[in-house]
């Protein structure tokens, strides 16, 4: 018996674009509460945009904004050391740019995100009210950016190495540009401020954070009794409390549980080991997670192999449970840099910090909406390229596909 | 043959073994937390004497002599250190609890949104949570309490005497029901009518089930309370409460329900920040219910509503209950920030007795267990509904 089956003919995909027509019936107007739903969402938006225009362009006063943007984004760091500012920002972006074209060295060299986010910022650096040397400054790190971007994608592998070293002699640079000392005019911890402090604190945080957390996931897995027990309390005490808390001990116990001899350390100092204390019992349960999700034969068969338990750690589980992680870990350093602002109730001014010392000057007096909402917009700006880079990374490292 | 035990083999042995080293490892761990722990007590015995501060529980019971500004249990500068933090531990209590409530029925409202056949509404709820989320919530405070509140009209001679709610710089006055001598009687009625109502409703449902009868359940619910509510007014004949209208007097607001601008900001600001993420929450959940399940549902010819409330939502919440109670607990600890507005919260009044006093190490402990109380009563009851809502196998 022969079964007679209809040869199969190659038809072209059905197409599945809409017209805007037949796109707007089916999404905006497809049922009776939809289109009311639409009206109401479209009227709502209407309205407030209108407002929020006519606030903005007759009733706001910018001035607060454009005649202090220095105060927000360098604080009090002494106007005739801000070139060391733009050193560093320099040596970041360069090093970033070199990264970032390492890491997408597979894809096209120009897509269209590209290129309306490099033309965005090279408008809104032609916009924004800023000195013309500033002006040409910003442009030329933009130009360093790409042409970085560039080199990163023709840099052949054996440079990965260095790039790391690179990375990690950047931070004794920044420290001696922005602290001075050893031929550079010292600028005091208390100087730093504004969205410098927001972003070094968080930068310092996490630094320190990373690898007390990972040694607090491993002691809370560990099968050693009392390191288990330590690990746990501490991480389960940090959690319990209140950020606001943990800077208590940090800024106002911490001085007290040291020698007198010692007196008083620098304030940012006691503020940020309380951030890294905090941070650390979070990413440690980041951490835990990934640990977890190695599976048990991984450690057996590294265990038959007969290494010892520091390279099991060190060369199977780590590199398997980090990798799994690092999305959680932005997000991790994501929620750190908005919990930055905290550290302005304990009088260190960052970017909150000086928007509220700006609105104390006299000449500024109740400009409160234009100052929250830029500081607000800076660090919705951060936050928001900080997840969406996290998600193109999960997707990158194919996280959900193993 | 012969044990060497103090041999020169034995000892590599021992040197080699693992379990030998896990032993001194912990040895040594456990005394080096030791002398952490007694050269930082030492310390602090030193630096508080040479402060010339105490260390001890004793001083909860003596004069506070400071004002809390806001409470709903009663307090005077006169009560104790005790009493003061018992106020700021009840208020901590009183803007977790409205704000945990709000937070998710706000959170479900955008999450839903966010699943929308609907591409404007589904867009609006997007920027809502990529807009709170992404900010601190220290500074949507600020904007709540000084860029809303400071900015709202002040009470003036433009201010109308008496009016249904004032929304002021001074706070907001709704209009609220205060009881009356008929109060008692009416809820006392009312309870037993809904009683006897979900009784009825029981019964009639298991007739339906059982014997196939057209059960009504409305109908006979609806007429016990229904009785109630007649039976009630019959025996008082009175309105089971009054009206409080807020009034002006002077310049100052009288009556209503009065909410501090202190208070609302802060409960604005955790119920819009949290929300954002509780949203999140509810759209992974909802979404990591089976396809099969909605067409299911809609080839059963299920409404819309019934389809969301019967076979959705008890299936996606088995994924949504446990990040939502972290949620929860982040909520409880984001409070703490009334301090940057002024409300009264446990963090708040603890700093002002550690100001008043120097109490460091009492406070810290005091701030400890507060937290750790108000994180056990949320998981507690969190781990309730949980278990509530697992598969129960037969």
């Amino acid at each position: 018996m022969s079964l007679d089956l209809a040869p199969i003919t190659d038809s072209p995909p059905v197409s599945t674009s809409l017209t805007p027509w037949n796109w707007a019936r089916k999404r905006l107007f497809n049922t009776w509460y939809n289109i009311i739903l639409t009206i109401a969402a479209l009227l709502a938006i209407g309205l407030g945009l209108k407002g929020f225009l006519v606030w903005a362009t007759t009733q706001a006063q910018w001035a607060v904004v454009s005649n202090n943007l220095k105060l927000f984004v360098a604080g009090r760091f002494p106007d005739p050391l801000l070139w060391r500012l733009w050193i560093i920002l320099g040596v970041i972006i360069g090093l970033s740019g070199l990264t970032w074209g390492k890491l997408q060295a597979k894809e096209r060299l120009w897509t269209r995100d590209r290129l309306l986010i490099a033309a965005g910022i090279a408008v809104a650096i032609g916009l924004i009210p800023i000195s013309f040397a500033s002006r040409l400054i910003s442009g030329g790190l933009l130009l360093l950016l790409l042409v970085a971007f560039w080199l990163g994608r023709l840099l052949p592998s054996r440079f990965n190495r260095w790039l790391a070293v690179a990375w990690a002699l950047s931070f004794p640079l920044v420290f001696w540009l922005l602290r001075g000392g050893f031929g550079l005019q010292e600028v005091q911890t208390t100087d730093w401020s504004g969205l410098l402090l927001t972003l070094l604190g968080a930068v310092i945080g996490i630094a320190f954070a990373f690898p007390l957390g990972v040694l607090l996931a491993l002691g809370r897995q560990s099968t050693l009794p009392i390191v288990r027990l330590f690990s746990t309390l501490f991480i389960e005490v940090m959690r319990g409390l209140p950020l606001i808390g943990v800077l208590f001990i940090g800024l106002v116990m911490l001085p007290l549980l040291l020698p007198p001899e010692w007196g008083q350390p620098d304030q940012l100092l006691r503020g940020l080991v309380g951030l890294i204390l905090f941070s650390a019992a979070y990413i440690a349960e980041v951490v835990r997670g990934g640990l977890q999700s190695v599976p048990r034969g991984q450690l057996e068969a590294a265990r038959a192999l007969g290494l010892n338990p520091l390279l099991v750690i060190g060369l199977i589980l780590l590199p398997q449970a980090l990798r799994t992680v690092i999305p959680a870990l932005v997000g991790e350093f994501v929620s750190l840099f908005k919990e930055t602002t905290l550290l302005s109730v304990f009088g260190l001014i960052e970017l909150l910090g000086i928007s509220a010392s700006i609105l104390a000057n006299p000449d500024y007096v109740g400009r409160y909406v234009e100052v929250y909402l830029f500081a607000g917009g800076l660090y919705w700006i951060f936050c928001y390229v900080m997840s969406i880079a996290s998600q193109r990374l999960e997707n990158s490292l194919g996280v959900d596909q193993r | 043959m012969a044990i060497q035990v103090f041999g020169f083999k034995n000892a590599l042995g021992l040197l080699r073994d693992v379990r030998f080293w896990r032993i001194v490892g912990q040895l040594f761990f456990v005394l080096f937390l030791v002398w952490l722990g007694t050269t930082l007590w030492h310390n602090l015995t030193l630096n508080l004497q040479k402060a010339g501060i105490q260390i001890g529980l004793n001083f909860i019971q003596s004069q506070a002599s400071f004002d809390i500004g806001e409470r709903i249990i009663t307090y005077s500068p006169t009560d104790s250190f005790g009493r003061a933090l018992f106020v700021g531990f009840v208020n901590t209590l009183r803007v977790t609890g409205i704000g945990m409530v709000l937070a998710t029925l706000l959170g479900l409202v955008i999450g839903l949104a966010r699943l929308s056949d609907n591409w404007l509404i589904e867009q609006l709820a997007k920027l809502y949570v990529e807009v709170f989320r992404n900010t601190p919530l220290l500074l949507q405070l600020f904007f709540w309490y000084f860029a809303g509140f400071a900015k709202l009209p002040s009470i003036d001679s433009n201010t109308p005497p008496s009016s249904l709610f004032y929304l002021t710089n001074r706070g907001l006055a709704l209009t609220w029901v205060s009881a009356t001598a008929a109060t008692g009687i009416w809820i006392g009625l009312l309870t037993l009518a809904t009683l006897i109502a979900i009784g009825l409703w029981q019964w009639r449902r298991w007739l339906r089930i059982e014997r196939g009868v057209a059960s009504r359940t409305w109908l006979w619910a609806g007429g016990a309370i229904g009785l109630g509510i007649i039976l009630a007014f019959a025996i008082t004949r009175a309105s089971p409460f009054e009206w409080n209208v807020p009034r002006l007097n002077a310049t100052e607001l009288e009556g209503g329900l009065q909410i501090s601008p202190e208070f609302t900001s802060l409960l604005l600001g955790v119920t819009f920040f949290i929300a954002s993420f509780i949203a999140e929450i509810v759209r992974a959940g909802i979404q990591s219910v089976p396809k099969g399940q909605w067409e299911a549902a809609k080839s059963l010819g299920l409404k819309p509503g019934v389809m969301l409330s019967k076979v959705i939502l008890p299936q996606a919440l088995r994924v949504i209950i446990p990040p939502l109670t972290s949620q929860y607990l982040n909520l409880a600890k984001g409070t703490s920030l009334a301090i940057a507005i002024g409300y009264p919260d446990i963090y708040f009044v603890a700093n002002t007795i550690f100001n008043q006093t120097g109490r460091v190490v009492e406070v810290m402990l005091i701030l400890m267990a507060s937290y750790l109380g108000v994180n056990l009563i949320i998981s507690l009851i969190m781990n309730l509904v949980n278990y509530s809502f697992q598969i129960k196998e037969r």
